[in-house]
């Protein structure tokens, strides 16, 4: 195999380690856009993951699985949004709890799910599509033509995502309920509506990315699947600077992290003419470590234009003014 | 039509019974749940407390489960106080452990009550740096220490697996992987029949209750935690308050692990913690952050998690059902704390009157 080849597979894979991220990081971003911080990522990845899972092998339908999937997540997020928003509970616990739940509902439906395999008019409808003649193109073709329709849904996301927020009035209004709430509530936006949905939404795209573990990735069920990518999925929200094309690059580095960590796992290295291999919990460690430079890097490079929303974390309160 | 307004502060008392209420909607929102899992929730309930007070055994289960989750709970409330979201008191608990271990397993030669004193301190320690690393960077670059104490987790636990499945590996156990089990000499006295566990806890309870109320440095944390301007504004040096209470917060949580390590296990493992250090962050919320109310929480929760397991093998049902439980607890309790500000009152819609019109 040339190098070059390598190279490609080694693209390839960095994206499809990279798309759960890149759903919760998407999700994520809506949210604190409307001035919310979820941390509840992590439970409802567990819980897309798992009701995908079950929907994929109860009913054979591709569909209904993806669908299962975001509508488990926006569950989620629906009790995480009527806590903060109606009740104005803290954010923060509020996440945490919605994270402890997500992982016990998930263990505890996942319990007759392990070992289950899915049917293959599910692992099917998942499979690679190799595009003709562009799958050939040299390093970037495999990466972007030879991929799972999952995989580039996740892209093709981002990039609407990026459209809602730069040129539609709806998306416009979204960023204002995140920054100056009071303001976007005397100008006529009903801001607990945007929250809510903003909210869910959000939810249902984490749900989708832990989807894709239990549908595509692994596929399998196993308790938790997600082993953290929730959470960095939070720290890439804010190392992307609340930014959807951002996200991509943010999401497809830790992909890329990850698969080479899988692909170092049990190599030996020459290093000053010994041969070493690292052991792979260590190695395992990378991408959470990774995680801690790039959130310091982050706040040394703040500036103004860098800043997060204004009004993240802050509830609001119409009776309060 | 309903209408939201502040209502003057309440007593101690109607918070309390405000939390009983969310405790009791939450089990009743449990139980809604269980039926449509297609379980009878009364019995779930009636084995969850079978599970873990009715007979001596289970009741000392639950009391060494309640142990754990009270230290861990008093550190990570000195930490919350201040609102420095240290939710990574699973890795502090972990090198805590790891610390305590070390010694264990390589001085035994030292007397018992040394031995025991060197695991204590380096377990404090190792917490305490554990948890000086996001607080350095908070205090420095202001970076998130909720990501930070996470990521920090995992480092934690991934160490241990290294050290289980590799350097500390016990040759003796033909292959498995598993660290040596301690020396007798490394291991905690009982009382009563449970680890002398219990007794540091009470003392700590009496101690962080002390720092947070009676001393200056606790005077400090509030401050902090509650206004970052006035604390500066008064003089404080924000950056130290915030470095020594997060190494205290850290400590503890180590403390927690040593205990755990030499009282319960008498080894290490990766599965050392069964998930206490996020069930603390849970308790240590319910509880106020009040060092006596941490206690009685606790136990309740020690009771859900010791049920839970009892679960498992009297329903065959799963026992991340406690999970579901503490999560649910969580958000009514989180959603009822918006009744000690505010209440509904009902307006009538009056007709629009002549002159606006």
């Amino acid at each position: 195999m040339g190098i070059l080849t390598a190279i490609a597979l080694f693209l390839q894979s960095s994206m499809q380690m990279g798309t759960t991220i890149l759903y919760g990081t998407l999700g994520g971003i809506l949210g604190e856009r409307a001035g919310n911080l979820n941390l509840g990522v992590e439970g409802m990845m567990l819980m897309g993951a798992v009701m995908g899972f079950m929907a994929g092998v109860k009913t054979g339908s591709a569909f209904l699985a993806v669908l299962i999937a975001g509508l488990a997540g926006a569950f989620g997020a629906l009790i995480y949004a009527i806590v903060t928003v109606t009740f104005r509970g803290n954010q923060t616990v509020t996440g945490l709890a919605l994270t402890i739940f997500g992982t016990g509902f998930s263990s505890f439906v996942g319990k007759s799910l392990s070992g289950v395999a899915l049917p293959s008019s599910v692992t099917q409808a998942f499979a690679a599509v190799k595009v003709p003649f562009l799958s050939d193109i040299p390093l970037l073709g495999p990466m972007l033509f030879h991929q799972s329709a999952y995989v580039i849904a996740a892209l093709i996301l981002a990039v609407l995502m990026y459209l809602y927020f730069q040129k539609t009035k709806v998306g416009l209004n979204h960023k204002a309920v995140g920054e100056n709430p009071s303001a976007a509530d005397a100008s006529g936006i009903n801001t607990t509506l945007y929250k809510y949905l903003a909210l869910v939404s959000g939810g249902f795209l984490c749900g989708v990315g832990g989807g894709y573990l239990t549908l595509v990735f692994v596929p399998r069920w196993q308790e938790e699947i997600t082993a953290g990518l929730g959470w960095i999925a939070v720290a890439l929200v804010i190392f992307c600077t609340w930014h959807p094309l951002k996200a991509i690059l943010g999401a497809y580095f830790f992909g890329m992290l990850r698969a080479l960590v899988f692909k170092i796992q049990g190599v030996s290295i020459p290093l000053f003419g010994h041969h070493i291999t690292i052991a792979s919990n260590l190695l395992d460690m990378l991408p959470y470590l990774m995680t801690v430079v790039v959130l310091v890097i982050v706040t040394l490079g703040n500036n103004r234009k860098h800043r997060p929303p204004a009004g993240l974390s802050n509830p609001f309160f119409r009776e309060e003014r | 039509m309903l209408k939201i307004v502040k209502r003057a502060e309440i007593t101690p008392m109607q918070s309390m019974m405000q939390r009983c209420v969310a405790v009791i909607a939450a089990l009743a929102a449990a139980a809604v749940f269980m039926l449509i899992m297609g379980y009878n929730p009364l019995t779930v309930f009636w084995n969850l407390i079978e599970g873990s007070l009715l007979s001596e055994y289970r009741f000392q289960q639950t009391i060494n489960k309640t142990i754990p989750l009270v230290v861990i709970s008093l550190g990570i409330a000195i930490a919350f106080k201040m609102k420095f979201w240290n939710i990574g008191a699973e890795g502090q608990f972990f090198m805590g452990a790891f610390a305590a271990s070390y010694f264990a397993l390589n001085f035994t030669f030292l007397p018992k009550p040394l031995l025991i004193l060197v695991m204590f301190l380096a377990a404090m320690i190792a917490g305490a740096f554990w948890c000086f690393i996001p607080g350095f960077l908070k205090a420095k670059w202001g970076t998130n220490e909720t990501l930070v104490t996470l990521m920090l987790n995992y480092v934690a636990t991934k160490w241990i697996m290294f050290l289980q499945y590799g350097p500390w590996k016990d040759p003796n156990a033909s292959g498995f992987p598993r660290i040596p089990v301690f020396d007798d000499a490394a291991v905690l006295p009982e009382v009563f029949g449970v680890h002398i566990g219990w007794i540091i806890a009470i003392i700590l309870v009496v101690a962080v209750y002390f720092l947070l109320n009676k001393t200056k440095l606790g005077f400090e944390i509030t401050v902090v935690g509650e206004n970052i301007a006035t604390a500066r504004y008064a003089g404080m040096n924000v950056k130290k308050v915030l470095l020594i209470s997060v190494c205290l917060s850290g400590a503890i949580c180590g403390l927690a692990g040593m205990m755990q390590a030499t009282g319960i296990e008498h080894s290490l493992t990766y599965q050392l913690s069964g998930g206490i250090g996020f069930t603390a962050i849970i308790t240590c919320w319910l509880a106020r952050l009040k060092p006596v109310n941490i206690v009685f929480v606790s136990f309740f929760f020690a009771m859900l998690i010791q049920g839970g397991a009892y679960l498992q093998g009297s329903l065959q049902i799963p026992s991340a059902v406690s999970g579901i439980l503490q999560g649910i607890i969580l958000f009514f309790v989180l959603a009822s704390e918006f009744f000690s500000q505010y209440r509904f009152v009902q307006i009538k819609k009056h007709t629009p009157s002549k002159e606006v019109a």
